[in-house]
């Protein structure tokens, strides 16, 4: 059980506190309801590169690292698809710090010309780093524009193309954070060595007169259902070949979402998991294979991805993880297995919560999906899957007409 | 109105009085010392068991590493399947690692599964049988994975500024290689296992919810016996000998768009007094977000996505290792700052207020570090494996709360001059 209490400022600030003395340490948490699925088609990975600006300076403090540094903190933010994430740790005495220094920036941005500039190099080093200059490096590039054709999944967070961070504007910086980098849009979580009077009076103090801002309506487009498989080839100069293959999943929020979850970890979880264990070990074809999922908000991708042992012929690798997929629909999974893959689950919870970040980054992505409480009731939800769950779930998921694969050869 | 141009006020960090949790220490019947830190918070505990069976100790390359690896993959008893299977069931993880020094086993769970695992982890421990099968896998497998590797620049340039610094014959530089393990044999990987991984040279670091009856459970599977029987590891000289040429480029990949550089020199280890003060100008200089090289190249320049310097903490001889992944055209530009930012470092003192700023950034990291029994046992282990005590770590706070700008300069003036550096680049 988590602990904590929850409240909202006047201006829509949802703020969570929660105390924890057995730490000399304190977080802060911000997590802003924007990912890059909220993006213009045009103007892609613009919520990255924005959360890359956050870091250029605030209306009245023209530094954000250095007096966090000197008052012993770090931070670091991400960006997903679907939300954007800032985060300080530091001695729990010097907690007002993260306060000033958040709440400046969610009052402003600096909006400096020379900050933007610099960070649109960066961010196109990241792109090159991460998706150019590795090998099967562009391969979700080509798996988001294969499988979706409409909903913005259809591009990664780093954004579509290089020319589309390029090409960001200084106007584009500021419609950006107006519209969606207000308190109403926002999830404060306090965490560690705080109490909770001592919260509301920092919060009101620092996050009170900011301006509320407006809810922005979501419409995002709904991608239709899949009704032909898709399938693409490529050759790149890569030492191996591989194969991928995606099948659209519920989106985090959905009850059916726990199965499915489950049903991953039972083909890639662990080294005993049933593709590790028959392809890998036993039939020899791939010389790794793994199965995940990214628990994206809206419905998103079941990944199985896995490179060929060298001389096998791709229509076997995918024939022999054709045959696993097949058993996992046509057969009921054995009271063990579901065991297994449950207890999996609650230990993995149990390490994730050991860490105070991790606790306050939860309780917010929680409070994101609707309510900070879902973060005490997700085991419950998982132990409530029964093998007719997986086995309804399975069929649903795995029909070839909901499959996109990518055969990725080496061009050697 | 506050007003939002005045920061709040801080404690200074250098006030915080670091205190390293202590550790207890308990013996098994057969000698074993078994290190533990306790907390209670939590329903889970960790549990280490580390040998000297690091690449130092092997006599062919690879040995090592493969040895560590193959142990779980099945017994005289069970197949790799019915172990991991057991692992994966009670969701618990048991990783194993090989390093210079030494090889570990790490078994993470929650502690109302431990005594199902300690089973599981005894017939690892005791009674790997190295197959054949297992070891053609995972040779395939690992040449399959290193041919993945060999393409990227960033792995390319870590196995080069490495046999630059030691030379590919001594442990610290010599690197993975198809040869290496294609001549991989099981008989040789058993003899490595019987001699290393034996009782009396076994040291275990517990941490976490422990269950009452932690030290008896322990004692019934790990202390009644003389497992693998005593043996005498001895560590041998191994000379250092390093690249003559000091400046490297080398074409990996010809339509690479980044270069992977690195900028490194030998640097004496830690058991040498200037060890804890170059930990401060390290950091200053490239070892936090706000260091020298961050600011320049990436928060100035945008030349790269991240950039620092590190220290390497082996037991020999250490390194100081600066890499980056930079845009390919801007790759020698990155290296014409970095030696800027070493001269500068030598001619001016740091300001008092950087070097305030980075005494309280080091002690907030520490202080953080130190947070949960699992942190706190790695702090204790690394100081035992190193033969050293607790005052090596207040030592090593005093000296980031007293240091001063005169010293880090004279200290920059004696490491880093540019002459001395390898520098490479992989595009």
């Amino acid at each position: 059980m988590i602990h904590y209490n929850k409240f909202t400022l006047a201006n829509g600030l949802r703020v969570i506190v929660h105390e924890d003395h057995t730490t000399p340490m304190a977080v802060l948490n911000v997590m802003y309801d924007v990912g890059a699925r909220d993006e213009d088609p045009n103007k892609t990975g613009f919520a990255h590169l924005f959360e890359h600006l956050m870091f250029g300076g605030s209306i009245n403090i023209p530094d954000y690292d250095e007096p966090l540094q000197v008052a012993g903190g770090e931070n670091n933010a991400f960006t997903t698809s679907d939300l954007t994430n800032y985060y300080i740790t530091l001695p729990a005495e010097n907690i007002e710090t993260a306060f000033w220094l958040e709440s400046d920036r969610m009052l402003s941005l600096a909006f400096d010309e020379k900050s933007l500039d610099v960070q649109r190099k960066v961010v196109s080093e990241e792109f090159k780093e991460h998706y150019i200059n590795k090998p099967y490096g562009d391969v979700w590039h080509k798996m988001r524009d294969l499988a979706y054709s409409t909903h913005p999944y259809k591009w990664m967070t780093i954004g579509k193309e290089l020319s589309h961070i390029e090409d960001a504007r200084l106007e584009d910086v500021k419609a950006f954070f107006f519209k969606y980098y207000r308190p109403v849009n926002a999830i404060l979580v306090v965490g560690g060595h705080v109490t909770l009077e001592q919260v509301k009076t920092l919060t009101e103090k620092w996050f009170g007169d900011i301006p509320s801002g407006e809810k922005f309506p979501r419409k995002l487009p709904v991608e239709p259902k899949q009704t032909a498989a898709h399938k693409l080839e490529v050759k790149a100069n890569v030492p191996l070949d591989a194969l991928y293959k995606c099948y659209h999943m519920p989106g985090r929020v959905e009850k059916q979402y726990y199965a499915v979850d489950l049903i991953s970890d039972i083909l890639g979880g662990g080294a005993s998991s049933r593709l590790n264990q028959v392809l890998v070990k036993e039939k020899k074809l791939f010389s790794n294979i793994d199965c995940y999922h990214f628990g994206t908000l809206d419905a998103g991708l079941l990944t199985i991805e896995g490179k060929l042992v060298k001389g096998v012929k791709m229509k076997d690798a995918e024939k022999a993880v054709q045959i696993e997929i097949d058993k996992i629909q046509q057969e009921i999974i054995p009271e063990r297995e579901l065991q297994k893959v449950k207890n999996r689950v609650e230990s993995m919870l149990a390490f994730e919560d050991m860490e105070l970040l991790n606790r306050a980054n939860n309780l917010a992505f929680y409070e994101l999906m609707g309510d900070a409480e879902l973060m005490n009731k997700e085991f419950s939800n998982y132990e409530a899957i029964t093998t007719e769950d997986l086995h309804r779930e399975a069929q649903e998921l795995f029909d070839e007409k909901n499959s996109n694969t990518i055969y990725y050869y080496a061009d050697k | 109105m506050i007003n939002r141009k005045i920061a709040p006020e801080i404690k200074d960090a250098v006030d915080f009085d670091i205190t390293l949790k202590p550790c207890e220490k308990f013996t098994l019947d057969n000698g074993i010392p078994v290190y533990v830190v306790k907390s209670d918070e939590q329903d889970t505990l960790q549990l280490e068991m580390v040998f000297p069976g690091g690449s130092w100790f092997e006599t062919e390359n690879l040995v090592a590493s493969a040895a560590n690896f193959l142990m779980k993959n099945g017994s005289s008893k069970h197949s790799a399947l019915e172990i991991n299977e057991s692992i994966d069931y009670h969701g618990a993880y048991l990783n194993r690692n090989s390093h210079h020094e030494t090889a570990t086993y790490t078994l993470h769970c929650l502690t109302k599964h431990l005594t199902q695992l300690l089973p599981v982890l005894q017939e690892v421990i005791l009674d790997p049988s190295f197959s054949e099968e297992e070891l053609a896998t995972f040779q395939q497998n690992m040449k399959q994975r290193l041919a993945v590797n060999l393409q990227k620049c960033d792995f390319v340039a870590n196995r080069h500024i490495d046999k630059y610094l030691f030379g590919e014959l001594h442990p610290y530089g010599r690197v993975s290689s198809m040869e290496a393990y294609d001549a991989l044999q099981t008989q040789t990987l058993h003899a490595f296992y019987k001699q290393h991984y034996t009782y009396n040279n076994c040291k275990i670091f517990v941490a976490g919810n422990l269950p009452a009856n932690m030290v008896p459970l322990l004692n019934q599977y790990f202390g009644t016996t003389k497992w693998n029987g005593e043996t005498t590891i001895i560590r041998p000289q191994i000379p250092i000998l390093p690249a003559e040429e000091k400046k490297f480029r080398i074409f990996n990949d010809e339509n690479g768009v980044q270069g992977a550089v690195r900028v490194a020199r030998h640097f004496p280890n830690r058991y040498h007094p200037d060890f804890p003060k170059m930990l401060v100008l390290n950091t200053i200089f490239g070892g936090y977000f706000g260091s020298r090289l961050m600011s320049n190249i990436r928060e100035e320049k945008g030349y790269t996505y991240g950039i620092s310097s590190q220290i390497y903490n082996f037991r020999q001889s250490s390194a100081i290792n600066i890499h980056t992944e930079a845009g390919r055209d801007v790759c020698e530009a990155t290296i014409k700052e970095i030696y800027k930012e070493l001269h500068t470092l030598q001619q001016e003192e740091v300001p008092e207020e950087e070097l305030h700023l980075v005494r309280n950034f080091m002690i907030g990291s520490i202080l953080g570090d130190l947070d949960g029994a699992f942190q706190i046992i790695q702090r204790w282990k690394n100081l035992i494996l190193n033969d050293l005590d607790e005052n090596y770590f207040y030592n090593n706070i005093h000296t980031i709360k007293t240091i001063t700008a005169a010293e880090l300069q004279q200290l920059a003036q004696q490491y880093f001059t540019p002459e001395d550096f390898y520098e490479l680049v992989v595009i």
